[in-house]
């Protein structure tokens, strides 16, 4: 089984991190991963960095161009990750637009996944549609599972496509909008947590984009299996370096 | 064959790689977009405003000057004389009645050297409604009048700052608004580029040259189309329309001409067919300039307006079947081209357009043939560039 339906199973209110890879530094990659494991964070994305980032907000982006600039690219991670499952346990996703992994080589990106020991991709330009009738084979056959994203614009039709297509956990974005930290969910945002629970969905959610701190993980797990933190952290190593990590994650997680 | 099939392809290029954000919006213009233009009151509101608004049809005019220079028979089509001085203003005259028929009442539009900016900033006007242009910081900077012509217009023009800070991250950051904007606005894209149906709906506006150059040559020569069709190509929306017509007639040959820049193999060009490789740019399957890595890299061309990585999927298709032929014209051989046409013609290009005058640079017509070329702007735009490229 794979480690993410592992995790999914065991526990509820899972705290994930996003973080992009190469940044600040570009040895930092497999310091931050261990640093979050030992701090308690229940899974990982490992965000490969890409020159144009449409889905991402000022931060993440200023963090990509950081990182390519400090020399990362997909060979690159995938080296500093050869060792990684030696010493860490939590299940691993690696998050990319499309384009790098194409110029890779789509079945030798996957392949070389599986070898790491890398458990799923969420490829934010990669729609369901195309995943389904090009790819997911390839996925399969490498074991990988491919996260997909839902927004409160998708329709109930398209929320049950996604749903039957996933194999882990749909990723659940907040809003209406591009990655960056909010302080505070509103209403509406409360509304369609609520409302794609009461789907009823095989595929559980994870919420993500614009949490920041406990207030908005606690309300976005209120009514979902987990959060993802991404822009926050991002500030947070960013201003205080790996030292910041660990009080960073007791703050949410207390 | 070389139009768009019902998936959004051109053979293997275009389709819609769009995060979910996106999906709600381009499924909905993928639905609407063919039947909103072909009802009878969207067909008469856009000819009567292409008509008395753009000042269409535009001439299809011989020019004589550069026909005897070049021993052929030359036809320039007149997109230059315009309003706002491009072929431009046909694409967001059909988006924006478009856009007021699915009830958006924002606009956004990217643009590099500020043709499109202004375009859109027009018909927002025209239209009574909000505008905002993102733009490039260096382009800002590099193409004050047109920043001046939008603002009087009463749209915004916000910076991008983000990546280079030109063309593309200025397309970045309209895609990335319309992510925060879901409901109430409508992207304006500028080329033949983007996700489906966005290449295709370009293209369809865009037609209207080709259709004209059709009843022109007919008036003119006798039969409804040329030899050769030329076009500059960025993006790639001047080029669709002009051949859009003629792309199942083999017996016309297409030619198109994209920028060189300091020459192909300097580090510093813009010649996308022949520099890119396969890959996804701005939500559609193409050729586009890219490292090993996939990270996509800058352009460059002393025309802003030819300044980007990509090239619209069905350039791409052409390319790749060789139903087209490219070729490119180094900054050199354009201004060359454009001041040629000045002195032969009396007739000041638009820098882009000049890489297509370029194309006898590269090759030879029989005494015979008929040549139409698409002369896709004018140069008022681009006065500082030729002040300083030829010390004025
Ligand atoms: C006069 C003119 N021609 C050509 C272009 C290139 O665009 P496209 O390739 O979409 O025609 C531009 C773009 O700004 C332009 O202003």
């Amino acid at each position: 089984m794979n480690r993410i339906n592992r995790k999914l199973e065991a526990s509820n209110k899972l705290l994930s991190i996003y973080f992009t890879a190469g940044y600040p530094d570009l040895e930092n990659t497999v310091p931050i991963i261990e640093q979050l494991e030992k701090s308690g964070v229940d899974m990982l994305e490992i965000g490969l960095p890409f020159s144009d980032p449409l889905a991402d907000g000022p931060t993440i982006q200023a963090s990509s161009t950081k990182a390519l600039k400090n020399g990362m690219s997909s060979e690159k991670l995938f080296e500093q990750l050869k060792n990684i499952r030696k010493t860490v346990e939590i299940p691993l996703i690696i998050m990319g637009y499309f384009n790098p992994i194409l110029q890779y080589g789509v079945e030798k990106f996957c392949q070389k996944c599986q070898e790491i020991g890398i458990d799923g991709l969420i490829i934010p330009d990669l729609p369901v549609d195309v995943y389904h009738q090009e790819y997911q084979e390839v996925f399969e056959k490498y074991n990988l599972i491919n996260i997909f994203l839902i927004t409160p614009q998708t329709s109930k039709e398209r929320i049950e496509l996604i749903d039957s297509v996933s194999k882990g956990f749909i990723y659940m974005v907040s809003s209406a909008s591009v990655t960056g930290a909010k302080n505070t969910f509103g209403d509406a945002q409360t509304d369609y947590f609520k409302k794609v629970e009461a789907m009823n969905l095989k595929a559980p959610q994870i919420v993500g984009f614009g949490i920041s701190n406990k207030e908005t993980f606690e309300s976005a797990t209120e009514y979902t299996k987990g959060a993802i933190i991404g822009s926050a952290f991002i500030k947070v190593v960013t201003e205080k370096g790996i030292s910041g990590i660990d009080p960073f994650v007791k703050s949410i997680l207390s | 064959m070389y139009h768009v099939n019902k998936q959004g392809y051109y053979g293997e290029f275009g389709g819609a790689y769009i995060p979910e954000m996106l999906y709600p919006n381009v499924e909905k213009l993928r639905q609407e977009y063919l039947k909103i233009m072909g009802e009878e009151s969207f067909i008469k509101q856009f000819n009567q405003l292409l008509k008395d608004y753009v000042g269409r049809p535009s001439p299809l005019y011989f020019a004589k000057g550069l026909s005897k220079k070049h021993g052929t028979k030359v036809y320039l089509k007149r997109e230059d004389l315009n309003h706002t001085g491009a072929h431009k203003i046909n694409n967001t005259i059909g988006q924006i009645l478009l856009a007021k028929r699915l009830g958006k009442t924002r606009i956004i539009a990217e643009t590099g050297a500020g043709q499109h900016g202004v375009a859109t900033a027009t018909v927002c006007a025209l239209a009574d409604i909000q505008c905002v242009v993102y733009m490039g910081e260096i382009d800002i900077q590099r193409q004050a009048p047109n920043v001046a012509r939008m603002k009087m217009l009463g749209a915004e023009v916000r910076p991008a700052l983000s990546g280079s800070r030109t063309l593309k991250d200025a397309t970045n950051e309209a895609i990335r608004d319309w992510i925060n904007n879901p409901v109430d606005t409508h992207y304006i894209i500028g080329s033949a580029i983007g996700p489906h149906p966005y290449p295709d709906m370009v293209t369809r506006f865009q037609s209207v040259i080709s259709e004209e150059i059709k009843w022109q040559l007919q008036e003119k020569e006798g039969r409804d189309y040329p030899d050769y069709v030329v076009a500059c190509i960025g993006g790639g929306s001047n080029a669709a329309g002009t051949y859009y017509h003629f792309l199942d007639n083999e017996k016309v040959n297409i030619i198109a001409v994209e920028a060189a820049g300091k020459g192909i193999q300097s580090g510093e060009s813009a010649a996308t067919s022949q520099l890119g490789k396969e890959g996804i740019i701005h939500g559609c399957k193409t050729l586009l300039m890219q490292t090993q890595d996939g990270q996509i890299t800058e352009p460059y061309s002393i025309s802003a307006g030819l300044d980007y990585p990509g090239v619209g999927p069905m350039h791409a298709h052409l390319y790749r079947s060789k139903r087209g032929t490219f070729y490119s014209a180094t900054d050199e051989q354009a201004m060359k081209a454009g001041l040629e046409l000045c002195k032969t013609e009396g007739i000041i290009p638009a820098i882009e357009s000049s890489h297509a005058l370029a194309i006898f640079e590269h090759t030879t017509f029989k005494e015979d043939d008929i040549v139409v070329i698409s002369l896709s702007g004018r140069g008022d735009k681009d006065l500082d560039t030729y002040i300083r490229y030829f010390d004025l």
